[in-house]
């Protein structure tokens, strides 16, 4: 990147290091904390409509949208995450090749599981063979927003469930005093104020989903665990102008860092939202920004 | 019965006992519970030890990070923080890359490098973390006159701490640190994919699992299995610290109990 990079047997100390640390390769690493922040960006907006949508199904007067609400809330509780991570995966992929396939080849009368095999026609594979690379990583990375998004969609749905349940009962009733229908106290009343009562999970949800961005890695998608495994590797002279010991401690190091910085930054940025969002509620904290000395 | 054979075959594979090759083709449903339920031994391996040892450091960390000495507070403040404010998938990335690295200058670290002590440690430092921010917080909500109660009973220091302070702590912690065991559980399933290598195919639940999958490409077998093994040993969790619970509150009337408000679900 420097000019002095030319020759980089030549240099040392920290212009070597100057010159290491913005190689292709690094910025590759770079830009795949930018896939980071980009599933966090996509999936966090994602999972909270999936759990709103949730938690009004598990509220649903008709019973079995309730049961549908209630067992997708129940459904990730119990079991570790990262078997659903694994499992929605291959499942989402194979779900979206079936259906294709069911669409693109009527005629196709081989059976789809062929012993250990999930065979489809050619039109149906997903991406297309003859895709270019970027279609793959892109396919790649949404079923992993997808299954991201199933995930926490259903710990979203149980916390917004709790959160409309919390919202005092008689402003329900004053908003029906005034003639409103269901959906009317739905949307103006509880749907507003629900939010202070859902911070306080939906902020610790945050935290989770951004340690959970590791497991990008799991789900095959070039993520930072995976270049900081590939440019942390011992490198010979051979094959790199570059070449350096094992170092994948050090990068993992840089990681362990980044999240530590990250999940500060959160955490200082959500108490703020949470003192503007409580005040004037009726809560403890709305209650003690009131009496506070101005 | 055929099925029999396998469990003989496989019932302690994880640990290194029975049939050397894992099922190559054909596939039963026998062979996968067998396989997938021999590989939850590490899970309860892990979990179990963890725990254990975790709880008694979490109980000093907790203690600590109450302290009023900034030399206490401060070492215990960056130890939680440092625990909870990162992924458990990186801090095994990281352990493991230590150890190996350790490895190459003493040879002291090898058997670290292996998942059964390298893994357990990490493991061990971050529920002891998450563990002692519970403790912490019931640790601060003890009631103000039980305190003032054992003072007027001439009770201080180590007896005071020992009879009121520490029992108050466990009860009004015991609910939140039921959910810290589940998700610790839970979280023994990423040793496996985390750099620590399953030596001779030795693994957890969930590697099977993923040997299965990746060998049949049908995810809706194993992974359901993974499931039900764990849906079971939650259950098991919370009836045995539900008992806990009732012996913790022993003495309190009937409607006072705490309730055990069970909510695993959280990723680290």
């Amino acid at each position: 990147m420097f000019s002095y990079c030319t020759d980089p047997s030549a240099l040392s100390g920290l212009t070597w290091l100057s010159c290491y640390l913005t190689t292709g390769k690094h910025m590759a690493f770079y830009a795949s904390f930018g896939t980071v922040l980009l599933l966090l960006a996509i999936t966090a907006p994602v999972a909270l409509s999936f759990g709103f949508f949730g938690a009004m199904a598990a509220r649903s007067r008709l019973l079995p949208l309730s049961w549908f609400g209630k067992a997708y809330i129940s459904l990730v509780r119990g079991v570790p995450d990262i078997a659903f991570f694994l499992f929605f995966v291959i499942a989402l992929d194979q779900a979206f090749e079936w259906l294709r396939h069911q669409v693109k080849c009527p005629d196709w009368d081989a059976p789809i599981r062929q012993g250990n095999d999930f065979v489809v026609c050619q039109a149906a594979k997903l991406p297309l063979g003859n895709a270019p690379q970027w279609v793959h990583e892109t396919y790649g990375f949404s079923l992993a927003v997808l299954t991201f998004a199933i995930v926490f969609g259903a710990f979203a749905a149980n916390v917004l469930f709790g959160a409309m349940r919390a919202v005092p009962r008689g402003q329900m009733e004053t908003g029906e005093a005034y003639g409103m229908s269901h959906r009317q106290t739905f949307w103006r009343i509880l749907v507003p104020q629900m939010w202070v009562y859902a911070l306080p999970g939906l902020s610790n949800l945050w935290m989770v989903l951004i340690k959970a961005t590791p497991l990008l890695f799991l789900l095959g998608v070039e993520d930072i665990v995976y270049w900081a495994r590939e440019m942390g590797g011992s490198k010979t002279p051979r094959f790199t102008d570059y070449p350096h010991g094992d170092w994948r401690m050090w990068y993992f190091a840089a990681l362990l860092v980044f999240y530590l910085a990250f999940t500060k930054v959160s955490e200082i940025f959500l108490e703020r939202l949470m003192k503007r969002l409580s005040h004037g509620q009726a809560t403890t904290g709305g209650e003690a920004q009131r009496k506070a000395p101005v | 019965m055929n099925c029999l054979a396998t469990i003989q075959d496989y019932g302690l594979r994880a640990i290194g006992i029975g049939e050397r090759l894992l099922p190559r083709e054909d596939f039963t449903l026998c062979q996968q519970f067998t396989l997938i339920g021999s590989g939850m031994i590490w899970n309860i391996y892990f979990g179990l030890l963890s725990l254990l040892a975790g709880f008694f450091l979490a109980n000093a960390v907790a203690v600590a990070k109450g302290a009023r000495s900034a030399w206490l507070r401060k070492p215990a403040e960056w130890f939680i923080f440092l625990f909870r404010g990162s992924p458990l998938f990186v801090q095994f990335f990281f352990a493991y890359f230590l150890f190996l690295s350790l490895k190459g200058a003493y040879a002291f670290f090898t058997p670290f490098t292996a998942a059964w002590l390298g893994a357990l440690i990490v493991l061990f430092l971050n529920t002891a973390a998450y563990s002692a921010e519970i403790f912490y917080g019931a640790l601060r909500s003890i009631p103000k006159g039980d305190v003032e109660a054992a003072d007027a009973y001439g009770l201080t220091g180590w007896t005071r701490f020992r009879r009121v302070i520490w029992p108050t702590t466990m009860r009004l912690a015991w609910p939140a640190y039921t959910n810290e065991a589940i998700f610790l559980f839970h979280a023994t399933t990423l040793v496996y994919f985390s750099g620590f290598p399953a030596w001779q195919q030795k693994g957890d639940a969930l590697y099977y699992a993923n040997y299965f999958a990746d060998k049949t490409f049908n995810p809706f077998i194993p992974y359901p299995i993974v499931a039900f093994y764990f849906i079971l040993l939650t259950l098991t969790i919370i009836f045995v610290f539900g008992r806990i619970n009732r012996f913790l509150n022993r003495h309190l009337p009937q409607e006072q109990h705490t309730r055990l408000r069970v909510r695993p679900q959280i990723i680290r």
